[in-house]
């Protein structure tokens, strides 16, 4: 591997960290939807940061973002109180506006400079190692990288500082309001740290990208794993393999490298979706076979004991009509009644099927639990 | 005059515009339904699911032909819809999350495809900027008569289940339980409305194709109560920004026609929220039930009244069961009672009876005199 | 002509065993209701009474068991069962109005690519006459209160002129005025031969309001007349020991019991 391959992978491992973490949150919020929409809104915000510095690697713009990201939200927390538009209509109304605008400006005013709507929405992360920084005369690296790292590390601190406080305005928030923790502080400060952190991203991944990297490695955490703090670094981890495996993708299809992280971060979301234990489609299919039959088993028994004793039995609990009463497909019915009577619970007499007293014992314990 | 029928002249323009002006009615239409069955991001996830669709149709047949690519983006949209809604019923993720998921990863994949088709010889690069912002000014006179035929399909279609959809999308309970296909009533709605998004695509790109349907619902929801008017509005405010949006795009240099649509949108929005007179509605309506409530707790302390005048002792408490009697058709007593409580002017006895307080007396008073019925 | 006792009862439910995940809301669940009655299905929370109705609808699909609708399966007797879901189940902020959301209730018998006309305009202002809302058919459905809402709801059950009516706890929430009022109508429904099935909260005035009474948790308890089924001892038994504001006067309290008529 070459020195900027090197670099670039650690640039995205950076970035995909940076994004798992505040993406938990908004996953756990059910706020997913405002990683999309801050993303595409603070281009307003960068535009106009632009238009006052006229310098496109001025930290101005990232203040600008992080207060667009507020605006966002504020905007869309507005149009909801109103009681005339629902949350997620607000959201799909802010966020096009807002970058309406922002792609307007730079159509009109911002032609002749490179502020590339292009590159806003998509990055291109391998131009990233051209873009050095140099401190006193010494090149210690590609810029984005330390800008990632630092935004990574505000994430972290962040979350360090306020875990307590965030953790109890993610799963109770009136209890978090009752006991002083500021609620409503927390959400503007993660929206602004979501917006800091898309606009350091940007560069590397683009916008649309950053959703995806806020997403999808918290979900599959989410499947994974049930406590926070592990969830956090599950998700971490998951996004930083997304950044790496992505960059191989990519380099072996030649294609968008951005694209391939993205890509990446969604197979490992269905690998979680399919196979993860305990949660997995697999494992949830299997248990539910396993279940109805149990409960067919425990079903069967019940309806022998209803109808035990009494005029009908005759006709409810003959064999040939089981599959009648209880509307099941008539193998089905047989191979129940087979392994009832295999394990015990039940026996044949005469054209009936009969409770033993271990299925009778059964059939009462079902009925009281 | 003689300007508009030189800009009528203009192909471009003529183009453009009828295609903006149908797309933005046929959205406004489905638009509304998804608005108000809860969808509203919906549209967004589908536009962005469309790209792997689009490389994925090019890349299997070679045809760049909009046709092609259009059904390549609704494939692509439903397979989109169907995974959000499976992982919303099979595991804990939440639908927000799943919208967002499928939205990116779909479109990250796509980026992958499309980058992978432009360093084959054929392709070109101008496909991902029309797709990602439209292009509006590229239509051509045969991609509006796709959008024709097709937008007016759908129209056709909304008009013809509309009694359906209207009950779909208020009380699918009640709808399953007379006996309507729910389930394909909701597939073909989910169709109608991919449809609708991923014909408008090249015209507004994807970023803001969210605007496009959720706006117009929006912004006509604020004029009415009937779904048939809303649908309406709807289709003539999302109409009404294709046009205007179309025409000042072309008339003043480097304003993409995208975005000079959806600021239309967003300013009927707003100007719907702060003038439309539903929005007294919603004032209107706090207004009438306070007024409500207070004229039933006049009433039930009238009633009061009645009673301690009729009865020796004001001060005796009367059962509740006789206040509701006396205020049969009104209901509310129970309420009123607790509000004139609180005022000071009723108090309850320890059998459970109500009575008057002297202060309460005295307001009795004062309003019956009010009502020119003094003692 | 299928005489009465051919046809069966208006419901006939068998061996009903719904579940929603691992532990089943109904089990094994027996119940006949004779037509032309006022049944309350009672129970505590989770007991599987809204879990009933929807499986009688056909709106969740039971794990075992059967239902029919005089004798028939439901999905041949649609026309004959009228469904009053929860108030709740519906987003009252709908942009449509009162009259309007009781013309839905004839949509059942237009079939497709059919508009509801003046036929139908005029049966939906009947109903809502009958219900006493009439003043505001034009009206926007979240401005009307509670207890209008629920009449709006039995204004759309009315003109589906059903036999059998199901209803989902339609006292729930509603005042005093409007739970007398429909009650009215219920009883004026039953004495027109109707059959009508409500899942009800209030134990108290089960007595007061009904003729026959399902007691349900989970399993059936008992189901039957009033007189006979609504006993101390089938309430202990349906919320398990939690009754406990029952006076000593409930109907079918019966010495052998061993209780004390008190």
């Amino acid at each position: 591997m070459t020195a900027p391959q090197v670099e670039i992978q650690l640039i995205a491992a950076v970035v995909a960290v940076s994004c798992a973490l505040p993406g938990t949150f908004l996953v756990l919020r059910r706020m997913a939807m405002m990683s999309d929409a801050i993303s595409h809104a603070i281009l307003f915000g960068i535009v106009l940061a632009f238009f006052v510095v006229r310098d496109l690697s001025s930290p101005f713009l990232v203040i600008a973002a992080a207060l667009t990201g507020v605006l966002t939200v504020s905007l869309v927390e507005l149009l909801n109180r109103t009681g005339l538009v629902r949350e997620d209509a607000a959201i799909g109304l802010t966020f096009p506006a807002l970058f309406s605008i922002g792609v307007i400006l730079v159509a009109r005013y911002a032609g002749s400079v490179h502020l590339d709507t292009d590159s806003v929405l998509l990055g291109e992360l391998a131009f990233a190692p051209f873009n050095r920084l140099e401190v006193m005369g010494y090149d210690i690296g590609p810029r984005a990288l330390y800008l990632m790292a630092g935004i990574m590390l505000l994430n972290i601190l962040f979350i360090a500082v306020f875990y307590k406080e965030l953790k109890l305005a993610t799963f109770d928030a009136s209890l978090a309001a009752v006991l002083g923790f500021f609620p409503g502080f927390l959400h503007y400060a993660l929206m602004a740290l979501v917006s800091v952190t898309a606009v350091g991203a940007f560069d590397a991944v683009g916008s649309i990208l950053v959703v995806a990297l806020m997403i999808a490695p918290p979900a599959t955490a989410y499947l994974l794993v049930d406590r926070l703090s592990l969830m956090l670094a599950v998700s971490a981890l998951l996004g930083a393999v997304s950044a790496v495996s992505g960059y191989w993708i990519a380099h072996i299809l030649d294609a968008s490298i951005a694209g391939s992280m993205a890509s990446a971060a969604g197979l490992l979301f269905g690998a979680a979706y399919l196979a993860a234990p305990g949660r997995g489609l697999i494992a949830i299919t299997a248990r539910r076979v396993r279940q109805r039959w149990k409960f067919a088993q425990t079903m069967l028994l019940v309806h022998l004991y209803n109808h035990e004793g009494l005029p009908e039995e005759v006709r409810e609990n003959r064999i040939s009509n089981l599959h009648e009463h209880l509307k099941w497909d008539h193998r089905f019915t047989e191979r129940v009644v087979a392994v009832a009577r295999r394990q015990g619970f039940a026996e044949t007499r005469g054209s009936c099927l009969v409770l033993t007293e271990r299925g009778r014992r059964s059939a009462m314990e079902a009925m009281v639990g | 005059m003689e300007f508009l029928g030189d800009l009528l002249a203009n192909y471009t323009l003529r183009t453009v515009g009828m295609g903006a002006v149908f797309l933005g009615a046929v959205n406004g239409v489905l638009g509304s339904f998804a608005v108000l069955r809860k969808q509203s991001l919906l549209g967004d996830a589908i536009s962005h699911a469309a790209l792997p669709g689009i490389a994925l149709a090019f890349l299997l047949t070679g045809s760049k032909a909009p046709i092609v690519l259009l059904l390549g983006a609704a494939a692509a949209g439903w397979v989109g819809t169907l995974l959000v809604a499976n992982i919303v019923k099979n595991t804990r993720v939440k639908y927000d999350s799943a919208l967002g998921l499928v939205l990116s990863v779909f479109f990250g994949i796509g980026l992958v495809l499309l980058t992978y088709i432009q360093r084959m010889p054929v392709a070109s690069q101008a496909g991902l900027d029309t797709f990602l912002f439209g292009q509006a000014a590229t239509l051509l006179a045969r991609d509006v008569t796709t959008i024709g035929i097709l937008g007016s399909a759908v129209l056709l279609i909304v008009l013809a289940v509309w009694k359906e959809f209207k009950l779909l999308c208020f009380d699918p309970d009640f709808a399953l339980s007379i006996g309507f296909p729910i389930r394909w009533l909701d597939v073909l709605l989910i169709t109608l409305l991919v449809t609708s998004i991923v014909i408008g695509l090249q015209t507004v790109g994807v970023v803001l194709m969210s605007a496009m349907v959720v706006a117009p619902a929006a912004a006509a929801r604020q004029w009415t109560d009937r779904l048939g008017a809303m649908v309406a509005i709807s289709a003539f405010f999302g109409a009404l920004a294709g046009g205007a949006g179309a025409l000042t795009s072309s008339l003043v240099a480097r304003l993409p026609t995208g975005p000079t649509i959806v600021l239309y949108l967003t300013v009927i929005v707003l100007v719907s929220l702060v003038a439309a007179p539903n929005r007294g509605v919603v004032w209107n309506r706090v207004r009438e039930r306070v007024n409500r409530n207070s004229l039933q707790a006049e009433a039930v302390l009238a009633d009061l009244y009645v009673l301690a005048v009729r009865h020796e002792d004001p001060g005796h408490g009367h059962p509740i069961s006789v206040l509701r009697t006396m205020s049969i058709g009104h209901g509310g007593v129970d309420r009123s009672l607790e509000v004139l409580r609180e005022r000071g002017l009723v108090r309850s006895t320890a059998d459970g009876t109500w009575s008057l307080t002297p202060r309460g007396l005295e307001e009795a008073e004062r309003l019956a005199g009010r009502r020119g019925e003094g003692p | 002509m299928t005489s009465a006792r051919e046809m069966g009862p208006a419901i006939k439910v068998e061996d009903l065993t719904v579940a929603y995940g691992e532990s089943p809301v109904l089990w094994d669940v027996d119940m006949e209701v004779p037509a032309g009655i006022l049944m309350a299905v009672v129970g505590p929370n989770g007991a599987g009474k809204t879990s009933l109705i929807k499986a009688i609808t056909g709106l969740v699909r039971p794990v075992a068991g059967h239902v029919s609708i005089f004798g028939k399966p439901y999905p041949e007797q649609r026309h004959l069962v009228g469904y009053v879901p929860q108030r709740n189940s519906v987003d009252w902020d709908f942009p449509t109005t009162v009259l309007d959301v009781v013309m839905m209730g004839r949509y059942g018998g237009l079939g497709w690519f059919r508009r509801p006309g003046p036929a139908e305009r005029a049966l939906a202002l009947e109903a809502l006459e009958k219900v006493g809302i009439a003043e505001f058919k034009g009206r926007q459905i979240s401005q009307l209160s509670g207890g209008q809402q629920q009449r709006l709801f039995l204004a759309r059950a009315i003109v589906q002129d059903a036999s059998i009516y199901l209803m989902d706890e339609p006292f729930q929430g509603v005042d005093a005025t409007t739970e007398r009022a429909i009650v009215t109508l219920l009883k004026e429904m039953r004495a027109r031969g109707k059959t009508v099935v409500v899942v009800h909260h209030d134990l108290q005035t089960v007595p007061e309001y009904f003729d026959w009474v399902t007691l349900l948790n989970v399993r059936c308890v008992a189901s039957g007349p009033v007189e006979s089924v609504f006993t101390d001892r089938n309430l202990r038994l349906t919320y398990g020991g939690r009754v406990s504001y029952l006076t000593h006067h409930a109907p079918g309290d019966t010495l052998a019991d061993g209780e004390d008529g008190d």
